[in-house]
């Protein structure tokens, strides 16, 4: 009786957490975009393909997880040059590394309604601790998370070779993401 | 007739003189870069085409408010009026183009998503959005409108020595800042 009346409990505790809990992403109203500096100017690119398995409760947003998987090809750097251009070997090498991917470890509370996710980045085979803060808002029954963190392209060798000339593209890229979950 | 009515002015010279080195550098840079295939120089020339351009801009609108408060020097009575008419004809034409080139490419730039930032680092306001359609049709406006310029520049250099090589009437030596006496 004990027992039953304890799983019973447990249970409800468990329903009560995934109430709370936003999971599905809403792909149409995602996005994941970048800013690099091409000769000083920012230029604007986005990631147009891409999945984010994200389990967050906004009550407790430090057990929250999340892991994005880019796929490359379907970069959009500026312009149709430039597409093709970064899927080559000197930039994400798309045939050999298709995918990018970014899996959290833990969240931080950083105050002021904002949020820190630390994990690993992996791309071109290359997996570096990153960190990126972010803001949760909820409206007409969505959770959004918005961020913008910095990443240093030549820590994983993007862009190497000729396009390593800092002066011409900036090392560092700003990437910007916005989910919306229900 | 006294030298300051057979002559333009000092600035008028430095200006035209100028713009001319100019176009001179930007026409065949446009040319090359847009055949290059995508590489850091490219990104380079790109920039480097763009902020000549921008200097060409901004000295065409200081020419234009110096000709609209000084009047060219008068043409040799021995120019018959058909030609008066012309040279006149291609002088506003020309200015047309010095404006509407630049502001082609900066155009062009903006709907490309390619903000143009002057010299690195004065941002030109993006007056349209990105616009891919819109960047390609501006991108030939920008080569056609060109093309129109090169023919013009023929004709305008063609007259110039046509003037002081075969009618020898000094035209040319008004807009020299050297040769600067009077026909004989
Ligand atoms: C006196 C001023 C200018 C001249 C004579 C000039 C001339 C040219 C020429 C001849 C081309 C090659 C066209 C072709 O064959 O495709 C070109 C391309 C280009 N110009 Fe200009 N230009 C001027 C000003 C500007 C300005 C002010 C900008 C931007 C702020 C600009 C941006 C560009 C760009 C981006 C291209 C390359 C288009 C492409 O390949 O996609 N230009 N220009």
């Amino acid at each position: 009786m004990m027992i039953r009346l304890l799983t019973a409990l447990a249970l409800l505790a468990c329903g009560t957490a995934n109430a709370a809990e936003f999971g599905a992403l809403q792909a149409d109203k995602s996005t994941l975009a970048f800013v690099s500096k091409q000769m000083g100017v920012p230029v604007e690119g986005a990631f147009r393909k891409f999945t984010a398995q994200i389990r967050i409760d906004p009550a407790r947003p430090e057990a929250g997880h999340a892991r994005i998987d880019i796929d490359l090809a379907g970069s959009d750097a500026g312009s149709a040059e430039a597409n093709d251009e970064v899927k080559g070997k000197s930039w994400f090498n798309v045939r050999e590394f298709p995918t990018a991917s970014f899996v959290s470890s833990s969240v931080k509370t950083l105050g002021g309604g904002r949020f820190e996710a630390s994990g690993k980045m992996t791309i071109k085979g290359k997996s570096l601790e990153m960190r990126a803060p972010f803001t949760l808002r909820q409206e007409r029954g969505a959770l959004i998370l918005d961020g913008t963190f910095p990443l240093k392209r030549l820590d994983y060798g993007i862009g190497s070779g000729v396009w390593g000339d800092t002066s011409v593209v900036a090392d560092e890229v700003q990437i910007k993401f916005h989910f919306t979950l229900k | 007739m006294s030298m300051a009515t057979t002559r333009y002015t000092t600035t008028a010279i430095a200006l035209h003189w100028l713009v001319a080195l100019l176009i001179f550098a930007a026409f065949p840079l446009g040319l090359i870069m847009s055949d290059m295939p995508l590489s850091p120089l490219k990104l380079k020339l790109i920039s480097y085409h763009k902020w000549l351009g921008v200097t060409v801009f901004l000295l065409v609108l200081a020419r234009l408010a110096w000709r609209a408060v000084h009047t060219p020097p008068p043409l040799p009575e021995t120019i018959p009026a058909w030609q008066r008419s012309a040279a006149q004809a291609l002088h506003y034409l020309l200015y047309l183009l010095l404006f509407a080139i630049p502001l082609s490419g900066w155009l062009m730039s903006s709907a490309k998503g390619f903000q143009t930032v002057y010299l690195g680092v004065l941002p030109l306001p993006d007056l349209i959005g990105k616009d891919k359609a819109l960047g390609d049709a501006l991108r030939e406006v920008h080569e056609m409108l060109n093309f129109g310029l090169l023919a013009l520049l023929f004709g305008h250099i063609a007259a110039a020595l046509k003037h002081q090589f075969i009618d020898r009437n000094g035209v040319l030596a008004r807009m020299l800042p050297f040769l600067d006496k009077e026909p004989s």
